[in-house]
């Protein structure tokens, strides 16, 4: 239908929208219909009904079975249009072409991660345009979703098992995913952007984003700060998000909740990455997640510790 | 029968005569109170939900604080309000009077169910102050809730406890309504409201132990890393949400049901006519609470489940709805030709119809599998099920409250007070909710603290948030009027008439300005059914010549 959406529906970007939106829209003004029809019977009702004496004692009125029947028919005959043709859309949304694009996705409180059959990793999902795209997703830790508004696809990522959604975009540009599963603390903040390129940008991009083994450790650490999703909670600038800022945390003097203190050497940072509990610094709650001795290898830890000692 | 001096109020006095009481009506008052009592608490946490959502970015909550807001408003709504609120207060004050009895079958287990209801709900409060904050949402999903503090846990266990209190509830009214019907009082002339509160029993009967025993479950595996549902452990991440739906599918009926009893009720009484397709409402209710079990895959059409379970559920879940629409149907048919009488508690019918109506429409919106991958998750269902449970059930709770007012406390309330507050809710209720069905087909997710930051191409979430917030503060002042109105008139309104609104059921025809202890003193013969208006001389006098 509409690409620039509606009141109603966001601007639509993929190939399944435009049915969704037919069958949303169906819905929407067969409901209408019906709703103004039953409100008004109900006002005409009240009003020319309305009690006259206090003693009205009206006579029983005998049930008509043909508008009985009809009330029972076509509220059935309707819900089965919508039953069989939301039933066929979905299962376009669920069966990905067999020549689809595979991209990896992994979720984690709070951001998002896309891994691409060459190697490269990014926290923007880069697409083709005009080829469907197939993701197959996984979480490190709670039940997240991925949902793109503009595609009007979405599907929930669950830890310890596969979940796939596919895709294909219509038009060059940026949308928005979002995670639409609760999942804590920075929940609002766990998005990510769609980029949408033509085949051409979309393969120099990958050969662009592609790991060589040329970058400085600091540069390394940088890629982890961005891909192992350290940023939705650790800033660069000094804003204080759910944890605290790498700006000046190099050396500084922590106050821990438990009263003690320390200065931030490398050990402290190193132990506040593999056991983030062990010392919660004043003003901030034990939220981190403990998987990062795990996700992480010692290069990746030693590559991190250098990025926050550069953040001065 | 004298008035004053032999009444259930009057009977006894001393505040052990109501912690010890046996007595239905007087349970139903204990009921009120503390159902009244989370209310309030419930829809001030509502007010900082929206007061937070009103502007973009931080407004008066954190992120944390604002997760634990609404996972709390959520459980006490739910679980402290919504569920026990009808059958507790309105199912135990009205049905056993309703059916001629002079008590429910089982009084003790019947203050028994109140006394659990209030463990779990301290529980729930005790968790709240003194061991942690919970941040879920009160739907506990795993394995987030396998992480969360263990405040959960007093949480689940609130759960589990007031689950109990349900069952007790739902048993009595079934053996009630079997076993001690008044002479004459057969299955074709119970009132529809004991049909549906019977109806209802039966759910909470069933489906209540089911959330039982996935909070033990859930216990299990924090305290003994048993691994069920957290895969960390060797547990399924969707079990849970299996589990949790199977009981909380069925639920919405036990929420639902009782409202639509009420609302029956009140459409035969305001109109003076039978209720239209009477057997049909009766019937629809008991089908409807075996058939709420088969439909709870719904909630999961986009959570890993199969796709054939997803179709499958969903055309359970259309032949659930067709049933629902028609009860519409006959209700606003009952006005028909009947003689319609505009007063509060009609007033609240009518709204009643309204909201739910649309509540039932936007259901079938996301019950059909491919809208509702866009849909779900968004405010498009926050708003459709505040439709139904709030616009439903709540709506339905407070009419019924106003048409048994004069019963329960022998008082009557301003007329015109109940018409203003109402007219305030309606425009309220509709304000909140109505945006958030755009911003949810629009793309806002539920439970978010925030909508700033959702660059490039998203539409403008700001002004719609805005306006469902003024709502929410209109919708809050129509409620605090009838507190207002409600307490007033406890003590100062005028007496009210043994039969106020012309009803023919035997707890208006039958007691005086309010019932005895016994609610009668013989046991009254029903002749005829409870919307036979026309036969009901006792009520208006000797018919006049037509």
């Amino acid at each position: 239908m509409n690409e620039q959406g509606s009141i109603w529906l966001p601007e639509s970007a993929s190939t399944v929208a435009g049915d969704v939106d037919a069958l949303f829209y169906f819905i929407l003004v067969t409901s209408a219909i019906i709703f103004v029809g039953v409100m008004g019977a109900m006002v005409t009702f009240a009003w020319r009904y309305r009690r006259r004496s206090e003693n009205d004692r009206p006579e029983p009125v005998r049930e008509s079975k043909l508008v009985e029947a009809s009330w029972i028919a076509i509220p059935s005959i309707l819900v089965a249009v919508v039953f069989v043709w939301g039933f066929r859309v979905f299962l376009e949304l669920g069966i990905a072409p067999p020549n689809s694009y595979e991209i990896n996705v992994t979720a984690r409180k709070w951001s998002w991660t896309f891994t691409y059959p060459n190697g490269a990793v990014s926290t923007d999902l880069h697409v083709p345009v005009n080829r469907p795209v197939k993701l197959r997703m996984i979480s490190d830790d709670v039940v997240h979703s991925f949902f793109v508004p503009a595609f009007r696809v979405k599907a929930d990522v669950l830890q310890g098992r596969y979940s796939y959604v596919w895709f294909e975009a219509t038009r060059v540009d940026t949308f928005n995913i979002v995670c639409a599963e609760y999942c804590g603390t920075a929940h609002s903040d766990m998005y990510a952007n769609v980029v949408v390129q033509s085949q051409d940008d979309f393969e120099g991009w990958l050969v662009e984003n592609m790991d060589d083994g040329s970058l400085t450790p600091a540069q390394r650490g940088e890629r982890s700060y961005e891909l192992e999703g350290c940023w939705p909670c650790h800033s660069l600038d000094g804003t204080t998000l759910a944890g605290p800022t790498f700006l000046g945390l190099a050396g500084s003097t922590r106050n821990f909740t438990d009263g003690t203190s320390a200065v931030a050497d490398d050990n402290y940072l190193r132990m506040s990455i593999v056991n983030p509990a062990q010392q919660v610094v004043e003003g901030f709650l034990p939220v981190m997640p403990q998987q990062y001795a795990l996700d992480l290898s010692t290069e990746e830890i030693d590559a991190l510790v250098e990025f926050i000692k550069e953040q001065q | 029968m004298s008035e004053g001096s032999h009444n259930y109020l009057s009977a006894r006095k001393g505040l052990w005569s109501w912690l010890a009481t046996t007595d239905h009506k007087r349970i139903g008052i204990l009921y009120a109170m503390a159902c009244g009592t989370f209310f309030l608490l419930g829809g001030i946490l509502a007010t900082f939900v929206r007061t937070e959502l009103g502007t973009p970015g931080e407004t008066i909550l954190d992120q944390d604080g604002y997760n634990q807001i609404f996972t709390l408003h959520g459980v006490v709504m739910v679980f402290l309000v919504i569920i026990p609120a009808i059958p507790g207060i309105l199912g135990n004050f009205v049905l056993p009077i309703q059916i001629g009895a002079k008590d429910v079958a089982f009084p003790r287990l019947n203050l028994a169910s109140w006394y659990l209801f209030m463990a779990g709900a301290l529980m729930a409060v005790f968790g709240w102050l003194f061991v942690g904050n919970v941040d879920t949402g009160w739907t506990f999903y795993t394995p987030y809730s396998s992480g969360a503090s263990n405040a959960v846990l007093w949480l689940t266990s609130a759960v589990f406890v007031a689950g109990f209190a349900s069952i007790f509830t739902g048993l009595n009214f079934i053996v009630t309504v079997h076993k001690m019907r008044a002479p004459g009082m057969t299955w074709n002339r119970l009132p529809l409201f004991v049909w549906a509160i019977y109806a209802t029993g039966i759910v909470q009967v069933l489906a209540t132990p089911v959330i039982g025993i996935t909070m033990v479950l859930l216990f299990l595996e924090k305290l003994m890393q048993i691994g069920i549902f957290d895969p960390a452990l060797g547990g399924d991440p969707v079990l849970f949400q299996h589990f949790f739906w199977f009981y909380s599918h069925p639920a919405v009926y036990i929420m639902i049901l009782p409202a639509m009893g009420i609302i029956s009720d009140l459409m035969g009484t305001f109109s003076r006519q039978q209720v239209s397709g009477y057997t049909f409402i009766a019937l629809s209710s008991v089908a409807i609470a075996f058939l709420g079990f088969l439909v709870w895959g719904h909630h999961m059409f986009v959570a890993g489940q199969s796709a054939l379970s997803s179709i499958i559920f969903s055309m359970l879940t259309f032949l659930i709805g067709i049933p629902t629409g028609i009860k519409v149907f006959n209700w606003v048919a009952t006005m028909y030709k009947g003689s319609v009488w505009l007063r509060t508690p009609m007033i609240y019918a009518l709204m009643f119809l309204f909201l739910f109506s649309i509540g039932g429409l936007t259901g079938i919106m996301v019950g059909v599998l491919a809208v509702d991958v866009h849909l779900h998750d968004t405010y498009f269902v926050v708003a459709h099920f505040h439709y139904v449970m709030m616009g439903g059930a709540l709506i339905g709770l407070i009419g019924g409250l106003h048409y048994w007012w004069p019963k329960i406390t022998g008082r009557m309330y301003n007329e015109t007070a109940g018409v203003i507050a109402a007219i305030l809710v309606f425009i309220g209720f509709n304000v909140t909710f109505f945006p958030q069905f755009f911003l949810g087909s629009r793309g806002m997710p539920r439970r978010y603290h925030d909508y700033t930051e959702l660059l490039p191409n998203f539409p403008e979430f700001a002004p719609l948030n805005l306006v469902s917030t003024i709502g929410s503060y209109i919708l809050a002042v129509g409620l605090l009027m009838i507190l207002v109105y409600a307490l007033y008139s406890l003590f100062k309104g005028p007496k009210a008439p043994a039969n106020p609104w012309g009803a023919c059921t035997l707890e208006w025809t039958h007691t005086g300005r309010l019932p005895d202890e016994h609610n009668f003193h013989e046991t009254p013969l029903v002749t005829r059914g409870p919307y036979d208006f026309r036969l009901a001389d006792d009520v208006f006098g000797p018919k006049e010549e037509d």
